[in-house]
């Protein structure tokens, strides 16, 4: 009964309002298709009767949208807000179930030595801990042409480690027992959103009629349809629900981007013994990096044009660890000299003050010898919403932002994203503000845009510097790696950067 | 030496003219106030009639944070912050608290739209929210009834005056770039100090009389960016630092703090500084008996 009353108030509004986005007919289509689910969520009978009022709704509950969760939950001014979590991967509701003697997963990412802090103050980093992860102190860049290459080493900035790798998985199941475990008034829809109005008017009869004659006072929560026909409303909406976001598209944020037509092929390998340093290979037809998985494991991430990577995905084992195998030692060029004993050094005048790492020389990755996982192949893009937040929405991860996976960014820009949100809103509450309030949202876009966008333009790049081959830029790529190798404060710039404590690269 | 100050608390030839135009002036000359805050000590009768539809006019705007009024909704966050801290110092209330302000009785003298008044009381303050413009009363609680945390604020279309003349009395009074628009401070001041229990807090703030805030608040803000409407602020009836702590000390209220706001050009955004030459904000406490 309510329902109806509210159908009609909405209905009635819409004839008047200028809306972003109505839909009547989405109630009767999902009440068919998504029976099971009110079957298994009984309670979810009464939230479609009487429409639950959430702070925040976030759509996505993948590793950005529940680091957002964790956030939240870990501050005194935001642990009392109530939260929905809308997502259909049923996992969220059952919990993952992680058994350490599986092998590991090709999915994974490269965590920051400042995403890593945002995760232990959350509380959520100790789980990650009990289960496979692989912290990496040394890090080699070098290219194909054998002039150049760079290593990085955590002492150069003093720090214990460059960054950790962990399966997305992992990760993933750690951020979800730290909600579980916390008495943070969360409620998970095993749901995916069907349709968003940005401006209903969630209040009493009388609200409505000033509001459609009164403009300016619009109504203050979002309301959001879920594929079972329930419906929700939230104070602010938060859209962490990937590359292909529909809160992105209901909420009419427009982006701006490309496709590489390139191909990334990911894998986990084995090797003879382990391998603790991360590996990145600039090829002519795109990036290999090898990055340490714990136990004798690694990942592979291989950037390739289409046509190569569906070769590659099929071709046999042996013949695909031997391509690794070659990619990440003779393939496409020779080696490149350690420029201590080479003759060539233009930055040899750079040595008083040298990063311990300078003096270190070029190494050959440890030999692949079996295939751990299937090979996946993943299509590379660039997207970047032209705006992170509008009134009750906003933006973050890769909802805001995909990049290229090179250096495993992609991620820790999320978190960064998360982190900041969840800042900007106990801000916000300590100052009273509607946290749905445009204002408010604007503070974390402009904290959040001109980092990722920097992030996003030095990754593009990286990728459109080595998809030329041309000698005298060959030689100028080459002079920059070895220039970022010899200049202590460029390289200590580097680490910090790529580590994420400094948010801009050099001196900006 | 007291004297000396009196002569200073306010040029009586300026306090004259404005007297003599908002009380006798029936025609349409318009000596524009500010059109957010409204508090007029003066009864509503007073108010012209082409200035209230000036205000009606643009109070549908009040919680447009793009529109005419988006230099407070800039500034609106710093104000909060001072005014937090301070209220929770001196009701000793947790920092930390979702709610602080839990329970304390607060008057928003001059409210405008509500955009001080709902973030207090979304901080657990019981609200009474006043302005002399019936339009803005009737936006501000039409916003405030979109949100179940907000909609228990008590709007009233009245003047610090006539509260004073109905007995109420506030744990905490706050006055925003109200004084700046009232023709005799040292008795809207009186007012203030009569809404306030005894050891209760005032909150005011306002622009300085100086030649910088002369330069920045009426030559820039209105002349050369076109933030607020020209002629909204007249120099001559600001008061200074000084002449503020002078009139409420006189009215019972011991100013304990002060703080300047500082505008950062380059992020567009408001803090709070030591620097009172231009835009400042005062807390006091009043009196016992």
């Amino acid at each position: 009964m309510n329902r109806v009353i509210k159908n009609t108030i909405s209905n009635d509004c819409a004839l008047k309002i200028q809306r972003k986005s109505f839909c009547t007919e989405i109630v009767k289509a999902a009440g068919s298709t998504d029976g099971q689910f009110i079957n298994e969520h009984e309670q979810k009978q009464t939230i479609s009767n009487n429409i639950q009022q959430y702070d925040v709704a976030i759509v996505g509950g993948g590793m950005v949208g529940m680091a957002l969760a964790c956030f939240l939950a870990s501050m005194p001014l935001t642990k009392q807000l109530s939260v929905a979590i809308i997502d259909s991967n049923p996992a969220l509701g059952s919990g993952l179930c992680i058994k350490k003697d599986d092998p590991p997963d090709p999915r994974v990412s490269t965590i920051t030595p400042m995403s890593i802090s945002f995760l232990q103050e959350a509380g959520a980093w100790k789980y990650v801990e009990q289960n496979r992860h692989a912290y990496f102190d040394k890090m080699q860049v070098w290219d194909y042409t054998g002039l150049g290459y760079a290593r990085y080493d955590a002492r150069d900035v003093n720090k214990d480690f460059l960054g950790c790798v962990a399966e997305n998985k992992v990760l993933h199941s750690a951020l979800l027992s730290c909600i579980k475990d916390s008495d943070f008034n969360k409620t998970i829809y095993p749901l995916s959103l069907t349709s968003m109005t940005l401006n209903p008017s969630s209040m009493s009869m009388v609200d409505v009629s000033f509001a459609s004659k009164e403009s300016s006072a619009q109504g203050q929560s979002a309301k959001l349809q879920l594929s079972d026909g329930s419906s929700i409303y939230a104070k602010l909406v938060v859209g962490a629900d990937g590359g292909k976001s529909r809160v992105r598209e209901l909420a009419e944020f427009r982006t701006t981007g490309w496709n590489y037509s390139q191909n990334a092929i990911i894998c986990t390998v084995e090797h003879a013994s382990e391998n603790r340093c991360a590996w990145q290979r600039f090829l002519p037809t795109g990036p290999i990096a090898l990055l340490p998985m714990g136990d004798k494991f690694s990942n592979i991430v291989w950037t390739m044009n289409p046509t190569e990577s569906n070769n590659r995905k099929s071709i046999c084992e042996e013949a695909f660890l031997k391509d690794v195998n070659s990619a990440l030692d003779y393939g496409y060029g020779p080696h490149p000299k350690s420029s201590l004993s080479g003759n060539r050094d233009i930055f040899s005048w750079f040595k008083i003050d040298q990063t311990l790492s300078a003096s270190e020389f070029f190494e050959i990755p440890p030999k692949v010898v079996r295939l751990a996982s299937e090979r996946m192949v993943f299509p590379l893009s660039l997207r970047h919403a032209n705006s992170y937040a509008s009134k009750l929405a906003v933006l973050i991860g890769d909802a805001a932002h995909t990049v290229h996976p090179l250096a495993g960014q992609g991620v820790n820009l999320g978190f960064g994203d998360a982190f900041s949100l969840s800042r900007i809103i106990a801000e916000g509450i300590a100052l009273g503000t509607d946290i749905g309030e445009v204002n408010l949202l604007k503070k974390y876009e402009a904290d959040r845009k001109p980092a990722n966008i920097t992030m996003m333009a030095i990754l593009d790049g990286f990728q459109k510097a080595y998809s030329i081959d041309f000698g005298p830029f060959n030689f100028m790529r080459a002079a920059a790696f070895s220039g970022s190798n010899y200049i202590s404060p460029l390289k200590r710039s580097i680490i910090s950067y790529a580590s994420g404590d400094q948010k801009f690269p050099l001196f900006l | 030496m007291a004297a000396a100050f009196a002569n200073q608390l306010r040029n009586p030839n300026t306090i004259r003219r404005i007297l003599l135009q908002s009380y006798s002036n029936t025609t349409q000359r318009c000596f524009s106030k500010l059109p957010h805050h409204h508090p007029h000590t003066t009864p509503i009768s007073s108010l012209k009639d082409n200035e209230l539809a000036k205000f009606a006019a643009i109070s549908d705007t009040w919680w447009d944070s793009e529109g005419p009024f988006k230099p407070l909704h800039v500034m609106n966050p710093t104000r909060l912050a001072f005014i937090r801290s301070t209220l929770c110092r001196h009701f000793k209330r947790d920092p930390n608290s979702v709610r602080p302000l839990e329970g304390l009785k607060i008057v928003d003298v001059g409210c405008g739209g509500g955009i001080l008044s709902e973030p207090l009381a979304r901080m657990g303050a019981t609200v009474t929210g006043v302005d002399a413009v019936e339009k803005n009363i009737k936006i501000a609680q039409l916003h405030a009834d979109m949100d179940p945390t907000t909609s228990n604020i008590e709007f009233c279309c009245t003047t610090a005056e006539k509260l004073v003349e109905q007995g109420r009395q506030f744990d905490a009074v706050m006055a925003l770039e109200v004084i700046e628009h009232v023709a005799e401070p040292a008795e809207f001041c009186k007012s203030l100090s009569a809404l306030t229990i005894g050891e209760g807090a005032t909150v005011i703030s306002t622009i300085n009389r100086s030649m910088r805030a002369f330069a920045t608040a009426i030559v820039g803000a209105e002349y050369i960016l076109g933030w607020l409407p020209k002629g909204t602020h007249q120099w001559s009836t600001f008061l200074t630092p000084m002449e503020l702590v002078l009139i409420l000390q006189r009215a019972g209220i011991n100013v304990e703090e002060m703080a300047g706001f500082e505008y950062n050009p380059v992020t567009g955004r408001w803090s709070l500084s030591d620097d009172i030459s231009v835009n400042f904000i005062a807390y006091g406490t009043k009196n016992t008996a």
